[in-house]
């Protein structure tokens, strides 16, 4: 017997949110709201005449069911906290950048734009929707910081502002590689221009306007020798220092043997020098380089804890409540956490019952019951009531951020070892006989022409054909999977994708979703009526397991003749219009110990025991289906911190060879795969939570998967959405062919370049051969790489 | 000759000015959110700066 959540019998969506409305007494005028929250919004949204909002999308809103505590920002009124927050504050003005990561559409943009009708102390919200941000400008003689964020919040955008955001300077954009590339890019454009007289064969009667030709490419050349190409000699640099010699070393040297011989040709009236090619070939590769690392940058790869811990908490002193941000927490201190709130250092229970959900620290699917004088650890976040702790640890030394000390994190990255690099060496060398025989050759035939022939085989040879195709393919795969919501951190990351052999889930949030769970009835049929007793006794308690149960059960009676008693740890029991009623633990209600791991509750009426419900993970739709292809071609395994009240279902799912680890401390998750690593596996990890940071940041590549509702994800190589979980197989695939684009690519650049060096060897190659060879092979690198990748992406079904 | 010069010098001074253009988009950020301007042109009133 299954049973999901209750659905209307006809479907009525909140006219806010779209989302089915359960309840049908929120009403204004025709518009039905799934709760008071998208009620509201409504109302401020009305009443201001801004209802354009809901005309340009259908139901724009996010749902408002969880409501946000009311003095949520009553830390935004500490200066030094609002301090470290603005970016900048006159007499009359502040700005401020939030972040809100509820945006998603053009009405939120439309909305948040109109800010200042919903309050005149707003001057102006512009909004930055990639990086889903808003730069407010606000009279803080009208408006307070808080009463901004609260204004946010009333309209369903809530800032999300983290213990990160504190005296974070704004990342500046790094847009040197821009301003190198329109440089060479009208320096290339400006020389070909010039040199057409040259090639076309101008008049030997103009030989001063001839000179003036050359020395004007000459001069318009200097800016791309000097600026644009500085990206390849710093690379090439520290490549070198570190005792590495990567593929821009043999293009730096190709770009000062043109560059030297063009000069010498000049001043010495010999000829017109490769201005041309070399301006042109230094705007191509400075293109590929554009297009490869033109990263996601709303997208944060480098989150650690600091981004999912608040700014401040509330402790509370003798006289009085006060702010306090988070360094400043000392030991002995007491704090105040509400309903929601995340526990920010370890402590001990002093006041109210706690009921602390870990599922993104330790990967368990349940939130776990303290009782007063129990040990909380920092990132838990507080379900129910408000609770007192004491503080034993300071944050910077409590147990879940202690994981940031490890070695892992401090080891800068390795040098990145691309095939490329090595394939280049190899390359350079072939180069180097070439142009070393031509030259032997032709100093014992005619001396004259070795140095000829030296130098331009050096310059048709360069591996920029390697470069080209490898930073267009590149540039080329991370759109396409960055279509299909997976988002890598950089282009190296393909590479690395397309070796591995061991993929390792995390569970709760990776395979699951979300802590849903799903309840499953066996025993003795239930009549109706028992059915709903069962659902008013359930409905007592707080215990996640009674809450489940009773969303299971149904309504519950409407007027009761009730009374039951909890017992912490064990059920709780009830007399329920006569019926005596037991729910609870193996031991509790048979008095023998549970034989598995499994969350269940059993249930007794009369003493009688009838049977169980068992608590299954709501594994994501497609996740079986994603495994069973998965193990066909890689080893499987999985790290949780859960119980291992899954395994049979996994193990069937995942089949026998699969390693399978449960109860693992974020520590053991980092060691599991070091030792994977050690028997020479190349490991790849999908995990979600801060407890998967470790073995994110140790697998050759770590990908934090995000649903939408999660605006944090760890550390990471790359961030995948839930929703492309499931072409995960096809998306490694692409990755594998990659390389197959780049060396096809590449060899046929190469056709051209033994046309060159045809040419080039005889020391007879002019600067109008170059010139064309030059851009035909780009253009046409350029064609096959998109034009494979397009094709390996339509192949593998992918958007 | 001089014409030619003197067109020369036209042609490159028009097209520096496209590359100072460039520049000067860049750096003032007009590239840095592709996709709220051509929402933001569609809608009827516009929002207060």
């Amino acid at each position: 017997m299954k049973q999901g959540p209750v659905i209307p019998s006809t479907e009525l969506a909140c006219f806010h949110c779209g989302e089915p409305c359960r309840a049908r007494d929120i009403v204004i005028e025709d518009k039905h709201f799934c709760c008071e929250g998208c009620r509201l919004v409504y109302d401020i949204l009305n009443q201001n005449g801004m209802c354009t909002y809901y005309d340009l999308n259908k139901n724009p809103g996010q749902s408002q069911k969880v409501t946000v505590r009311k003095d949520k920002f009553l830390f935004l009124d500490d200066t030094s906290i609002q301090q470290s927050l603005i970016s900048f504050k006159n007499a009359k003005q502040t700005h401020i950048t939030f972040y809100l990561p509820q945006m998603h559409c053009s009405s939120c943009l439309w909305l948040l734009e109109q800010l200042y009708r919903l309050n005149e102390g707003v001057v102006s919200c512009k909004v930055n929707f990639e990086r889903k941000e808003a730069d407010i400008i606000f009279d803080h003689t009208k408006i307070s910081l808080r009463e901004v964020a609260e204004l946010l919040t009333g309209i369903g955008y809530e800032p999300y502002i983290s213990y990160n955001d504190m005296g974070k300077k704004k990342k500046v954009i790094d847009r040197k590689k821009i301003f190198r590339l329109g440089v060479a890019g009208f320096c290339f454009a400006n020389i070909m221009l010039m040199s057409f007289p040259e090639y076309l064969g101008i008049d030997d009667k103009e030989e001063n306007l001839l000179l003036f030709f050359r020395y004007l490419n000459l001069f318009l050349s200097l800016p791309v020798f000097f600026y644009s190409a500085g990206e390849f000699y710093s690379s090439a640099w520290n490549a070198l220092k570190q005792r590495f010699l990567n593929i821009d070393a043999p293009i730096v040297l190709a770009i000062w043997v043109t560059f030297a011989r063009s000069l010498y040709e000049v001043f010495t009236a010999t000829g017109s020098g490769y201005f041309d090619s070399m301006t042109g070939i230094v705007f191509f590769m400075l293109a590929g380089r554009v297009l490869q690392d033109r990263t996601h940058r709303q997208l944060n790869f480098d989150r650690d804890y600091t981004s999912y811990f608040p700014v401040a908490v509330t402790r509370i002193k003798e006289e009085g409540n006060t702010t306090v941000t988070l360094p400043d927490i000392q030991l002995n201190d007491t704090l105040l956490i509400h309903h929601q709130e995340l526990i920010p250092a370890d402590g001990i229970i002093t006041r109210g019952r706690a009921l602390i959900d870990y599922s993104f620290v330790t990967g368990e699917s349940l939130p776990v019951a303290k009782e007063m004088g129990e040990i909380v650890y920092a990132g838990g976040k507080q379900v129910g009531g408000n609770i007192e702790i004491l503080v034993i640890k300071e944050v910077a030394q409590s147990y879940l951020t202690r994981l940031w000390n490890k070695d892992v994190f401090n080891q800068s990255s390795q040098t990145e070892s691309s095939f490329v690099h090595g394939l280049s060496r190899w390359f350079t060398w072939v180069v180097f006989s070439i142009a070393l025989l031509a030259g032997l050759y032709w100093t014992v035939v005619d001396t004259s022409r070795s140095w000829n022939a030296i130098t331009a085989v050096l310059i048709i040879a360069c591996p920029c054909a390697l470069l080209l195709s490898n930073t267009f393919t590149n540039g080329n795969i991370l759109r396409r999977l960055a279509r299909n919501q997976f988002y890598l951190r950089h282009a190296t990351v393909i590479e690395k994708m397309a070796s591995i052999d061991t993929i390792v889930f995390d569970k709760t949030g990776t395979l699951t979703a979300g802590t849903d769970m799903e309840v499953v009835y066996d025993g003795k049929p239930l009549s109706g009526l028992l059915k709903q007793k069962i659902a008013t006794l359930a409905a007592q308690s707080t215990h996640p397991l009674s809450k489940g149960i009773a969303a299971w059960a149904g309504t519950p009676l409407p007027n009761p003749f009730l009374a039951f008693e909890e017992k912490p740890g064990k059920g709780i029991e009830g007399m329920i219009d006569g019926d005596l009623i037991t729910l609870g633990s193996a031991l509790f209600i048979t008095g023998k110990p549970q034989q598995d791991d499994t969350s269940t509750v059993y249930l007794a009426v009369e003493g009688q025991l009838l049977g169980r419900f068992r608590f299954r993970n709501h594994y994501r739709q497609s996740v079986p289906m994603l495994l069973r292809r998965l193990q066909k071609h890689f080893r499987l395994a999985i790290v949780s911190g859960d119980n291992n009240g899954e395994l049979p279902y996994l193990r069937k799912l995942l089949g026998p060879l699969a390693a399978l680890h449960f109860h693992q401390q974020p520590e053991d998750k980092l060691n599991v795969l070091q030792h994977m690593q050690q028997d020479g596996h190349r490991v790849l990890m999908i995990g979600d939570g801060l407890n998967d940071s470790g073995a994110l940041k140790q697998a050759d590549v770590g990908i934090a998967i995000t649903d939408n509702s999660n605006n944090f994800t760890p550390a990471s190589d790359a961030i995948i959405e839930a929703s492309a979980l499931p072409k995960l197989y096809e998306l490694i695939r692409l990755c594998k062919l990659n390389q197959k684009i780049v060396m096809t690519a590449f060899v046929i650049s190469i056709l051209y370049n033994i046309i060159g060096l045809y040419f080039a060897v005889q020391g007879t190659l002019s600067p109008m051969i170059a010139a064309i060879l030059m851009p035909c092979s780009s253009i046409s690198i350029l064609l096959i790489t998109f034009g494979l990748s397009n094709l390996a992406a339509r192949r593998l079904k992918l958007s | 000759m001089g014409v030619i010069i003197l067109l020369l010098i036209a042609s490159i001074s028009v097209a520096g000015l496209f590359l100072g253009a460039f520049i000067w988009s860049v750096k003032t950020g007009q590239y840095d959110d592709e996709n709220a301007p051509s929402v933001r042109i569609l809608f009827e009133d516009k929002p207060k700066s």
